[in-house]
């Protein structure tokens, strides 16, 4: 057992530190490339993002260093004052903030310029910690628990929707993940996560395939829910023959469909896979006879609601959305081209990244990113530069670092004895995961444009500084678990 | 402390959502960076401006190194819009010479353009006269954002020779599709040389890699210049024309329509080629070019058609000796070989006039007088004789296929575009109109004398000519002597023996050389020159006979083949004879003597276009 009184530094997860310490340099690096101005201007001038950039960095190693020494128990214990701040902030902000490209959700004082939004995400995890350490606190089957966690979690999101500030407030519906984990049911992430893969595939996706009737989109669909559907019974009922039989199959009878498409037969995919997903449902009902009904029950309707919502998903998108909402969609999933507005950041960033090939241009050859065609490519975007200037090669490290440390924290997360460590893990894995997703999505395509920052890359110091946070203290917390033991 | 293990299974589903997630991006990173390449296009074409640098196109001369065409520098006024701040509009249109609403057109024009950028260079105006640009220079100060650039026009110091010299004109969507060299407001030669030299002429542009960013405003060049190419000037030519004889045929030419052809027999060269009525290339230059080429697109009398090589003629009298020539050489006569004239050709009820001459005649008078009877008896013995030739179809194949080596039916190959075939029939071609074996001699009789179906155009006269004066052979006529720096090996132009005895050749100028001292064409007589010559006056449908003449000189060693073709001129001797032995004359001595000087006047004062039955409104 420890003293009290050991220094913390001692026990710091250096591995974390040192992922972040790279990809905060990488992240100043590429910022310099991307805001580089032909004129040779010094990576460190304070007149160049970069520069300023460093002068964050620089301010956040003194206040992660701070938070190292602080006692972590001391978030513990302030978890909800804290958390209550940061709420009566943000709505302050609403009133006080300037409308900045409207938005209001920035506070100017004097030269900087800080985002509440950021710092907040940290105050949640803390307050969604705590609730969680509280004695007996369970959510299985709790509904007053559900209410109080969800509380926490929707209380900044609703008062960052009100500072128009989508995207950070979408970011707060990662911690999902960390209700998942804490006992929430898996089928609400899962139908969450299925209902907008289904969507987003189902229209992407409409070119034609080798079978009739069906769209690529439709077949991949068709596929999830085939894949949905073994995993379910193997996983959620625990029916490993069920499992096995309906995987035989599915497979058997798209062997044959494959088989007879290439004899010249033509194959009516709409039809073959209605009938076969029947079968399997038909199949499934009967195995309810003498398996646990209720699972199995669940898994039928689960890819029977599948199939429903693949068929609503044009009525959807054709008689609820609106034109602009619609049409933001579309731009997004690349189906319409609209290159000068909507699509053309998207547009343009794929044309950076996919300049640079498989090793890139080098440090500041890029010249999509240094010429400015990406717009907000040191925040927003800068993700572009590391495609642009490093290729392949760097970006896909970039992302492997990412997956690292993402990783690397959900272990950290486990490792914890308290359940406040653990939560408060699982709530930066979450952010992390999400911001990650969405960032790096948006700029190849893959999602609609939402700004949101790419961690520790993107120019800002309210971003770094909330990661900071976010970091340092579970750092602090981690350092000290065994005391945590001991005391 | 309570740990759930059941839950902590979960860890592994969070982290393989991130995980799939960061698998699936790498793909599409690989989709992105290596498998599609539309990307790395764009991106170039995005980050690059590819300035241009254009060099200065190939100089002009003559035969003799005089200089024909030259560049004189133009200027266009250029803006930045985003520099541009209020000025004086009132000045700059007094210094311009436009009013204030045709400048506001020309912004409003600017701005509708493709393209068209606050941040990079718009053209207000082009083609700047030099005065212009000298008043516009001493006050360009005071019209921030505005800037020359200089740009280089065609000038010509001989105003003529504008079917042959061609100019250039910006390029069009069709030539930058059909060849990659050019981009948008480049200039391409259009007609004459200007067009078929064009590659030559040109040059190659240079390039500065420029690099630009996302408002098209210049940021530097890229890696310092290192993938810049300069430009390669175009080359000079030196054309084979004669220019001052081309602009004393095109003088004799005026109010005439109708063409001038010279060659020089022994190298295929072209003296001069006239297309009349014509058009002065300096006003197809700059800002006129358009109004001018609408003006001689609208002209009835049509002056971008160069009847020199696209004008399909019959050839009339002119195509004679080379009938002569056939028969001699298939031995359908002899030079003792005598047929009747009674005033022409009668034969099986069928009456080709022919005007009064001894009778009968052998081959050299008949081409002294132009005896029309003489060889339609030759052509109908010829086609008709089966025992030589097994039937008239293919006796008549024999026939087009020595006029075919003769010049005659298909291009010549002159280096100059849309050049015209002419028509020679074949065989086929009766059998199509009269049916199989239902035609004879007499059926086409009057394609023996350069009638009915048979064309040709004054160039292609003019090479047969060529060929009799070269007593059997003819190089392929063409209008540019030599391409400075380059060994033009351009094979189009090849030597062409006719399968026909050059004794045959020998009698057929000598019969040539009779019209002359005592026939059809005394009046191209010159004093110390002996001169040969054929004139023609071929029947036309459509008005007035056309007078024509070809002729060479001197009889022995020739120097100059010439075919002179006057539509509506009526008599071959009427225009055709006088003009070309003054172009014979002018091109030999270089002065016209005394004793003709009356002949030049009236031909430069006549006028035979009244007789074209076109109406200029």
């Amino acid at each position: 057992m420890e003293s009290k009184n050991t220094n913390p530094l001692r026990y710091i997860d250096w591995f974390t530190v040192v992922l972040v310490l790279v990809l905060v340099c990488t992240g100043a690096v590429c910022i310099y490339a991307a805001s580089y101005d032909f004129d040779h201007a010094n990576i460190f001038s304070f007149e160049e993002f970069s520069g300023k950039q460093f002068l964050w960095i620089g301010l956040a190693s003194v206040l992660g260093l701070t938070l190292l020494l602080i006692d972590p128990r001391f978030y513990e214990t302030y978890a909800f004052p804290i958390y209550i701040g940061m709420i009566c902030l943000l709505a302050l902000t609403i009133f006080i903030a300037p409308n900045i490209k409207g938005s209001h959700s920035w506070i100017v004082l004097g030269p900087v310029s800080l985002q509440p939004a950021e710092f907040s995400k940290c105050a949640t995890a803390l307050a969604l910690a705590k609730l969680f350490s509280g004695y007996n606190f369970t959510l299985a089957g709790s509904r007053k628990n559900y209410i109080k966690a969800l509380t926490i979690i929707l209380l900044p999101v609703m008062l960052i929707f009100a500072q128009n500030e989508t995207g950070s407030a979408l970011v707060y519906f990662s911690l999902f993940f960390v209700l998942y984990r804490e006992g929430m049911s898996g089928l609400v992430l899962l139908a969450a996560l299925g209902a907008v893969v289904f969507f987003v595939v189902a229209l992407k996706f409409a070119e034609p395939t080798m079978f009739t009737g069906v769209t690529q989109g439709q077949v991949a669909v068709f596929i999830m829910l085939m894949v949905i559907m073994v995993a379910m019974l193997a996983i959620y009922c625990k029916h490993m023959e069920g499992a096995r039989n309906v995987l035989f199959w599915y497979v058997g009878t798209f062997v044959i469909a494959l088989i007879l498409h290439f004899c010249g037969v033509t194959v009516n995919g709409m039809l073959f896979f209605i009938s076969v997903l029947s079968v399997a449902c038909i199949y499934t009902l009967i195995l309810a006879f003498r398996g646990p009904v209720k699972k199995l029950l669940i898994t039928a309707s689960a890819v029977v609601v599948g199939v429903v919502f693949l068929f609503s998903v044009n009525y959807v998108f054709e008689n609820v959305l609106q034109p602009h909402q619609k049409q933001r969609i579309l731009v997004s999933l690349g189906i319409e081209e609209d290159l000068k507005a909507a699509g053309y950041n998207v547009n343009q960033s794929k044309i950076a990244i996919g300049s640079g090939g498989l090793a890139g241009k080098g440090f500041l050859n890029g010249t999509q990113t240094k010429l400015k065609f990406v717009p907000e490519q040191h925040t927003d975007f800068i993700f572009c530069t590391i495609g642009e200037e490093y290729g392949l090669i760097g970006s896909a490290t970039v992302l492997l670092l990412f997956l690292t440390l993402i990783l690397r924290i959900i272990s950290i997360a486990e490792r914890q004895p308290s359940t406040f460590g653990r939560v408060y893990a699982y709530c930066v894995a979450s952010y992390l995961i999400l911001h990650l997703f969405i960032n790096v999505g948006m700029v190849i395509g893959l999602c609609p444009v939402i700004g949101i920052p790419l961690p520790f890359f993107s120019y800002g110091g309210s971003s770094l500084w909330g990661f900071t946070f976010l970091i340092f203290i579970l750092l602090s917390i981690d350092a000290r678990r065994r005391e945590h033991l001991s005391s | 402390m309570r740990k759930d293990y059941n839950l902590e299974k979960r860890k592994y589903v969070i982290g393989g959502f991130i995980f799939v997630i960061v698998l699936i991006y790498i793909f599409r990173l690989v989709d992105l960076q290596i498998l599609e390449t539309k990307y790395k296009d764009s991106a170039d074409s995005n980050a690059f401006l590819r300035k241009a640098i254009y060099p200065s196109r190939g100089i002009i001369y003559d035969r003799d190194g005089r200089l024909v065409v030259y560049n004189q520098p133009s200027y266009d006024i250029m803006l930045i819009p985003k520099d541009v701040q209020p000025f004086d509009t009132l000045d700059l249109c007094n210094t311009l010479g436009i009013t204030k609403e045709v400048l506001l057109e020309r912004f409003a024009d600017m701005r509708r353009k493709v393209g068209y950028s606050k941040y990079s260079p718009q053209t207000l105006m082009t083609h700047l006269a030099p005065e212009e640009y000298g008043r516009l220079q001493e006050k360009l100060y005071r019209f921030p954002g505005f800037y020359v650039q200089k740009r280089i026009l065609r000038a010509y110091n001989y105003d003529v020779a504008g079917n042959v010299l061609g100019n250039i004109r910006e390029v069009s969507q069709k030539d930058m599709d059909k060849d990659p060299y050019y981009t948008r407001g480049d200039y391409t030669g259009d007609l004459g040389i200007e067009k078929s030299y064009e590659k030559f002429l040109r040059g190659a542009k240079g390039v500065e890699v420029l690099m630009r960013d996302a408002h098209g405003k210049i940021q530097g060049r890229y890696e310092d210049g290192a993938l810049d190419r300069p430009s390669v000037p175009g080359k000079d030519l030196t054309l084979s024309l004669d220019i001052e004889l081309q602009q004393y045929a095109e003088s004799l030419m005026v109010n005439k329509i109708g063409a001038v052809v010279a060659i020089e027999p022994e190298t295929g060269e072209i003296l001069c080629l006239v297309s009349s009525p014509t058009y002065k290339p300096s006003t197809m230059v700059g800002r006129q070019r358009g109004k001018s080429y609408a003006a001689l697109i609208q002209d009835p009398y049509k002056p971008l058609f160069d009847r020199a090589i696209q004008g399909s003629y019959p050839p009339g009298s002119t195509f004679k000796p080379s009938q002569g020539l056939i028969f001699l050489q298939e031995g359908i006569i002899d030079l003792n070989t005598q047929y009747p004239c009674h005033h022409g050709y009668i034969n099986g009820g069928l009456r080709v006039g022919c005007h009064a001459h001894g009778s009968p005649l052998p081959l050299l008078p008949s081409l002294q007088t132009s005896c029309n009877a003489f060889f339609c008896w030759g052509f109908k013995n010829m086609i008709d004789k089966r025992s030589q030739f097994g039937s008239s179809a293919k006796a008549f194949e024999v026939w087009k296929t020595h006029l075919v080596e003769l010049g005659y039916g298909y291009k010549l190959g002159v280096d100059l575009p849309n050049e015209s075939r002419g028509f020679i029939p074949n065989a086929k071609f009766y059998n199509k109109v009269y049916g199989e074996d239902h035609w004879s001699g007499n059926t086409i009789i009057s394609v023996s004398i350069g009638q009915g179906e048979i064309l040709a155009t004054p160039l292609q006269i003019a090479n047969f000519c060529a060929t009799i004066a070269n007593r059997g052979y003819y190089i392929t006529p063409h209008v540019v002597k030599s391409i400075k720096d380059t060994v033009y090996t351009d094979s189009a132009i090849v030597k062409h023996i006719p399968n026909i005895d050059r004794k045959h050749f020998e009698a057929v100028a000598e019969g040539m050389r009779m019209a002359v001292t005592g026939g059809t064409c005394r009046r191209a007589a010159l004093p110390d020159i002996e001169v040969c010559g054929k004139t023609g006056t071929a029947q036309n449908p459509h008005g007035k006979d056309h007078s024509a003449f070809m002729g060479f000189a001197p009889y022995h060693n020739p120097k100059i083949a010439v075919c002179v073709y006057v539509e509506n001129g009526g008599w071959g001797a009427t225009y055709g004879v006088p003009i070309g032995s003054l172009v014979m004359e002018k091109y030999l001595k270089r002065t016209i003597s005394p004793a003709r000087k009356a002949m030049e006047e009236s031909m430069i004062n006549s006028n035979s276009i009244i007789y074209s039955g076109v109406k200029k409104h």
